[in-house]
């Protein structure tokens, strides 16, 4: 098989698996198998939406993450923390104390990324409000999962996309040219890093799906520096960073983008399950007269995502407070309030970053039309003959990926413990038709032992 | 060569409304029919699935793909479109309360069809049933 040119975060602890089929069943693009007692990730069909990770209760899937000591390697570095970090921690402990405990970390410089996602929330409400005769619902473009999701089974879908820069990318994108300019170095030199909640986010960092060339050297799990940066928070720290409102922090979590691009005709899904059976639906176009819909892969955004270490609804709960500190010391107005922190000069827009989103369709059985049509043909005599049970004893998820394995060359009817007993059972009475017609001229005579003779 | 899809709907039944434009859906993108093309077979079907479900207490949808276009052929015996002139205009619709209450029978769904399809055909007898067909090029647009 041709090698996928696509690249994952996700790896699978081969040692670790035991061949269970939780993965199987949690991945929402039919993505996984167990093949040789294995657990197998289809590179062209993964999503790096991690629903695999969360579902394997043996922890065989990892995600990659870069070592603190690659920070040796460039002269200067910056640490992009978003709200996702952020909610991890009580609101007792302040923003200032994580800087300075990123700062003790090794990282020379912190750009708060909640304030590049105010610019990107301007971006997209611009954009909706523009948007004129096209279809709706328009559909948010910042979880690289839910990107990728759009890509291979909903590709029709990708002209609904809004098509800003994630915020992450943005920023890395002005502080890595600020950074240059003020300081007269190379940006070959400058380190510029993420501290991210979910695979996809690093995925789309390695190969991104939607940034033309990606100012971001790479990024840490957020699970990896979690307990790092708890032992050396800055405690009452007095490092100052510029920092966005409670609608760039409120980006965090499910609602976010919605709330601080305030539109009033959207609405927020999260949850990859959740954000696939909306988009079927949108598909359909249930939903011609909505303006906007934001998404997120991971339950209640990206603050539940699989590398944080707080309990997703503490995190929220953690976020909200932090919210409502903010608000007390802001306008009421929101456009007012985002004036207020939105200071930064020459942002980038996203338009001169953004590339074109290409469709990876994974469906089709065959580029060749008539063999495409052929092979369905033979798949829905396949699936006929199969028990339609769904076990996933076979290593698919359900008897009609095993039709398509099937009708692929990549599995085989016995494959199916069901057909495997019938195959089993039917050989068995062969053999007794066989045995039956042996003639016996004689009663054999029981072998006996020689000792029991004695 | 040709690939037949032939599924039952029950009236009435919002439960499992769309089962078959869905299951239409992705056996043609399992063929490989472009995405937008699928999405317009789609939307069409679905359109004319709800009508069936809405209106006509039941009927059938059966698609047959062939390499360059698929026909879609939605029969019910249900009450029948008396001015088929006047359901074709926006907005027009007869489906009761609890139904719009839903979400549904906006008076979009004969527009759509046509709006989806390259050809369309409605034969509709008052009392006898309706019988709609819609044929739909396999003429990708750019994406």
């Amino acid at each position: 098989m041709a090698q996928s040119v696509y690249v994952h975060s996700l790896q699978l602890q081969k040692e670790k698996c035991q061949g269970c089929i939780c993965c199987v069943k949690a991945c929402p693009t039919e993505a996984v198998r167990v093949r040789n007692g294995k657990a197998e990730i289809i590179a062209d069909r993964c999503i790096d939406c991690g629903a695999c990770a969360v579902a394997c209760p043996y922890h065989a899937f990892t995600v990659d993450s870069m070592e603190l000591e690659e920070l040796k390697g460039y002269a200067y570095n910056i640490v992009l923390p978003a709200p996702s970090l952020y909610a991890q921690f009580p609101p007792s402990v302040s923003l200032e104390s994580i800087w300075q405990g990123l700062h003790n970390l090794g990282f020379n410089e912190i750009f708060d990324v909640s304030l590049a996602s105010e610019y990107i929330s301007k971006e997209i409400a611009d954009y909706v409000m523009n948007y004129m005769g096209g279809r709706k619902p328009l559909l948010s473009s910042t979880c690289p999962a839910i990107m990728r999701l759009i890509q291979v089974k909903f590709p029709e879908l990708i002209k609904q996309l809004v098509p800003v820069l994630p915020p992450v990318e943005a920023a890395a994108i002005y502080v890595k040219r600020q950074t240059v300019s003020k300081l007269g170095i190379a940006p070959e030199e400058v380190g510029v890093w993420f501290i991210s909640p979910c695979p996809s986010k690093e995925t789309n960092i390695k190969q991104s799906a939607d940034v033309e060339d990606t100012q971001l050297t790479g990024s840490f799990n957020m699970a990896d520096i979690y307990g790092r940066l708890l032992k050396c928070l800055g405690g009452n720290a007095s490092l100052k960073v510029q920092t966005g409102s409670s609608y760039g922090m409120g980006w965090g979590g499910s609602g976010g983008e919605i709330r601080a691009a305030g539109l009033d005709n959207a609405i927020a899904v999260h949850g990859i399950r959740n954000v696939y059976e909306f988009l079927e639906q949108v598909s359909m176009n249930k939903m011609p007269n909505l303006d906007y819909a934001e998404l997120s892969s991971c339950p209640v955004g990206c603050i539940g995502g699989l590398l944080a270490a707080e309990n997703r609804f503490v995190a929220e709960s953690n976020l909200r407070q932090r919210m409502q500190d903010m608000q007390k010391v802001e306008p009421l107005d929101r456009v007012e309030t985002l004036s207020r922190s939105m200071v930064l000069e020459d942002f980038p827009e996203s338009a001169k970053y953004r590339k074109k989103v290409i469709p990876r369709p994974m469906m089709q059985l065959d580029d060749d039309i008539i063999a495409a049509m052929e092979k369905f043909e033979r798949m829905e005599e396949v699936l006929n003959s199969l028990p339609g049970l769904d076990c996933g004893a076979c290593g698919a998820p359900s008897c009609q990926c095993l039709a398509e394995d099937i009708v692929q060359g990549k599995a085989t009817e016995i494959d199916c413990i069901f057909k495997l007993r019938g195959s089993v059972h039917k050989m068995a009475q062969g053999m007794v038709a066989l045995v039956n017609q042996i003639p016996l001229y004689s009663e054999p005579k029981p072998i006996e032992d020689e000792e029991d003779k004695k | 060569m040709s690939v037949k899809l032939n599924y039952a709907c029950e009236g009435g039944n919002f439960d499992v409304a769309g089962e078959a434009s869905a299951k239409i859906k992705k056996t043609l993108q399992r063929i490989g029919i472009p995405a937008d093309v699928v999405r317009r077979i789609a939307i069409g079907t679905y359109e004319a699935e709800m009508n069936v479900i809405i209106h006509a207490g039941g009927g059938n949808v059966c698609a047959e793909v062939f390499p360059d276009k698929t026909i879609i052929t939605v029969s019910d015996e249900g009450p029948g479109i008396p001015d088929i002139k006047q359901a074709l205009q926006e907005g027009w619709s007869t489906a009761p309360d609890y139904v719009r209450q839903m979400g549904f029978g906006a008076g979009m769904g004969l527009p759509n069809m046509v709006k989806c399809s390259d050809d369309i055909d409605i034969q509709s007898t008052v009392g006898k049933g309706t019988n709609i067909v819609m044929t739909f090029k396999h003429k990708s647009e750019d994406l």
